[in-house]
């Protein structure tokens, strides 16, 4: 066996409970389960296996055990399994290795050192059951007179909305349901830089559509059905680089879409070629204001880097109603490990320093600003909005709230849940309206959660948190970076 | 049939559509725009069956997003001509810019001096939609980089000898370019490669040439099917083995 295939885990059967009903061996998209007859019994290829836990869900004895291959690698805290593994891959291949989700590598996390502040005695909270608390969100120019003959925002009842995917990188169905939840949240999904399929134009209502460097399925009519208008610059995962397709998940249907050749990897590059200066993305800001008569926010997405603030500056002077930023944990359904792993900076930095910058410069209220890359609960919402943006998106929750377990192999196309894939088997197994379910069920949750958090903080809307700093407070953060994040130690 | 005239001067690129699109919804179907002074995105987003006669320079974007006009520009235009084009047609009489036809989904242009960089850059296609690029003199740089789909030729009405733009078709996966003249395959970029042409391609090349003489009024004397060079894809996939994908986990 090369040594880049010893299995990282082991499937492990247990044969007392095993009926041989071979469901697992059909439901493990990756090909590790098989039935053998002369044994009559399961047999494993373990260096397949990738731990998405299908067979174990699907099981229906309950036979199925997946754990780390308890094989030892000598130990070398430096030169950790990690390490070694990575570098067989390349040996072996030759080349750079993809990979899905967000960074697993263990970065420190802000959001895990910062803490909300709470009423106690002499400022009284406020009771969620008994006061009404307000999660509305307005995303556009506050700037605008409310008397003007077109604000160009739009109304959240969560600020919560659903971060890009296209289709292509997640099924239809995926689609679907995130559209359908977004509706029945009031809130908005993001289609992505995939095109519009036709089966979500009627939620255009709740609909962000995406225009990219690739251009894939932009045209007026995709412009005008949505509600709002996000040019995509860059994405937490892969600052710097374009999307990718790989032409495994380009099917007849996606092809369509695109209008690229079936089975070609779906690449767009890292810029957009009309768009080298501030005044280029002015000039697709407004090329797009135009052909859409001034009816809808355009936003630009951007990836958290050292100089964003200065970006969002120019964002914010270009036209645009509003800024997206990624941070460096924003999922990706494919990326180069390399960049996914090294590039970019924490969200948490990058809203403070965008929120003070716009602030300084007077144009704040003049965008909404969107934060996204790696929002976990609802305590990450409330700290987030609380560093200074309007609301978040969130992408890698809502699939798990679907069903996904993150085996981050979405690149591949065999997502055992229905959800990153095209292959019609696959994505019959993902139920629309139970998906839909779960991920409402999930950003309600969140929802009365933040209202609870609000309330033990005496804010009577969420509007209060936005920027108030105030609110927070950091626990091990060195002195610069509190600074940075303009939150004070626990305790002052 | 009536030509509904509209005097730009002195209009922003706003004032300008909204007379256009005004007009259009009236039922016009002749406009002409005088005294065109670098307004952006002219016909930008403007769908439907209408003809647009511009004296002028029409700025940055003309015909961005535009889903069916016939637009012809009597002088020069800037860059992101027929930008993220759906259908219609753009002939312009005199040079254009950079990023010509980018990412465009059907349609046609016409352009009959030279071009800049990125000339045709992500031309789609699918089924009966085809965009089609055709300019009666030289380009520069990036010739159709990215390309998926489409119809790009380079007739090089005034010129002899190879073409001197560089990184010709880099990343290309689907389409052709035809390029009348000699090339230089180390102009070519990565993932491109120059074929032979095949008898549609001739007869494609002969409408191509005919039509665009006739629009242009020039003469297609000397122009022969058989001087084109063809570039296409080296494969469907150029970036198939750019990646190494794994099942293996790492943890
Ligand atoms: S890949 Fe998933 S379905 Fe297949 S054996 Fe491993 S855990 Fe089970
Ligand atoms: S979406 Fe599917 S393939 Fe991607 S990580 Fe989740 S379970 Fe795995």
């Amino acid at each position: 066996m090369k040594i880049e295939k010893i299995p990282e885990f082991k499937v492990l059967i247990d044969e007392s409970k095993c009926i041989r009903c071979k469901i697992c061996v059909n439901e493990c998209s990756f090909g590790a389960l098989r039935y053998d007859k002369k044994k009559n019994k399961i047999v494993s290829k373990d260096w397949l296996c990738v731990a998405c836990l299908r067979c174990v869900a699907k099981c229906p004895t309950g036979a199925i055990t997946i754990t780390r291959n308890p094989i030892s690698l000598s130990p070398h805290d430096y030169w950790t399994e990690r390490v070694r593994r990575d570098i067989w891959i390349r040996a072996e291949t030759g080349s750079p290795r993809l990979v899905s989700m967000g960074t697993n590598l263990n970065y420190p996390s802000i959001f895990d050192h910062l803490l909300l502040d709470a009423c106690q005695v002499t400022n009284p909270p406020i009771d969620p059951l008994r006061e009404p608390i307000e999660l509305e969100t307005y995303l556009g120019d506050r700037s605008i007179s409310v008397h003007s003959e077109d604000p160009l925002g739009l109304m959240i009842e969560v600020p919560i909305i659903f971060g890009a995917m296209s289709y292509g990188s997640i099924s239809l169905e995926a689609q679907k349901a995130l559209a359908k939840a977004a509706k029945e949240l009031g809130t908005l999904m993001n289609v992505g830089e995939g095109g519009l399929h036709p089966d979500l134009y009627p939620y255009g209502d709740n609909i962000i559509v995406q225009v990219a460097s690739g251009r894939f399925g932009v045209h007026r009519d995709y412009l005008n059905a949505a509600a709002a208008v996000e040019i995509k610059i860059g994405q937490g995962a892969k600052p710097g680089i374009g999307g990718h397709l790989p032409g495994e998940k380009v099917t007849a249907e996606i092809s369509a879409m695109r209008m690229i050749p079936e089975g070609t990897d779906a690449l767009s590059p890292a810029p957009h070629h009309d768009i080298y200066s501030i005044e280029d993305l002015s000039q697709l800001v407004y090329a797009i204001k135009e052909a859409t008569d001034y009816s809808k926010p355009v936003f630009v997405k951007i990836a958290a880097v050292h100089n964003v603030a200065y970006i969002a500056s120019g964002i914010a002077r270009s036209g645009a109603d509003g800024i997206v930023i990624d941070g460096f944990r924003g999922g990706t359904g494919a990326a180069p490990q390399v960049i996914r792993d090294n590039l970019g900076i924490p969200i948490e930095i990058a809203i403070a320093v965008v929120d003070d910058k716009l602030r300084e410069e007077g144009l704040r209220e003049r965008v909404a600003l969107i934060a996204s890359g790696g929002i976990r609960n609802s305590g990450d919402v409330a700290k987030a909005i609380a560093l200074g943006a309007d609301a978040v998106a969130i992408s890698t929750a809502a699939l798990v709230a679907m069903g996904c377990t993150l085996c981050q192999h979405c690149y591949t196309g065999k997502c055992p849940w229905g959800i990153a894939t095209q292959d019609p088997k696959l994505r019959a197994r993902l139920n629309v309206d139970e998906a839909a379910r779960r991920v409402v069920n999930l950003v309600k949750a969140w929802s009365t959660e933040l209202k609870e958090i609000l309330g033990a903080l005496g804010l009577s809307s969420i509007e209060g948190l936005r920027g108030n700093r105030e609110k927070l407070r950091g626990i091990g953060l060195d002195e610069l970076t509190l600074k940075m994040l303009g939150v004070k130690p626990a305790g002052r | 049939m009536t030509v509904f005239e509209i005097d730009c001067r002195g209009l922003n690129f706003k004032a300008v559509n909204r007379e256009i699109k005004k007009a259009a919804e009236r039922g016009e179907k002749h406009l002409r725009l005088l005294n065109v002074n670098g307004q952006r995105y002219i016909c930008g987003g403007l769908k439907g069956e209408v003809k647009v006669e511009i004296h002028g320079f029409p700025g940055n974007d003309l015909g961005i997003f535009m889903d069916g006009p016939m637009v012809e520009v009597y002088g020069n235009a800037g860059d992101g001509v027929g930008n993220t084009m759906n259908s219609g047609h753009i002939i312009v009489h005199g040079d254009v810019g950079d990023v010509v036809g980018y990412s465009m989904r059907g349609g046609r242009i016409y352009v009959r001096g030279n071009a800049g960089y990125r000339l045709g850059i992500h031309l789609k296609e699918y089924g009966e939609k085809k965009p089609i690029i055709v300019v009666g003199g030289e380009v520069g740089d990036f010739l159709g980089e990215y390309m998926a789909g489409g119809v790009v030729v380079v007739l090089r009405l005034e010129s002899d000898g190879a073409i001197e733009s560089r990184f010709i078709a880099a990343g290309i996966h689907g389409g052709r370019i035809f390029v009348r003249g000699r090339i230089d395959e180390n102009r070519l970029g990565f993932g491109a490669a120059v074929s032979d042409l095949s008898e549609e391609d001739y007869g494609l090349l002969e409408e191509l040439v005919r039509d665009f003489c006739r629009v242009m009024k020039c003469s297609s004397r000397g122009v022969s099917s058989e001087e084109f060079v063809k570039i296409i894809p080296v494969s469907k996939r150029p970036f198939e083995k750019l990646y190494h994908q794994t099942s293996i986990k790492v943890p």
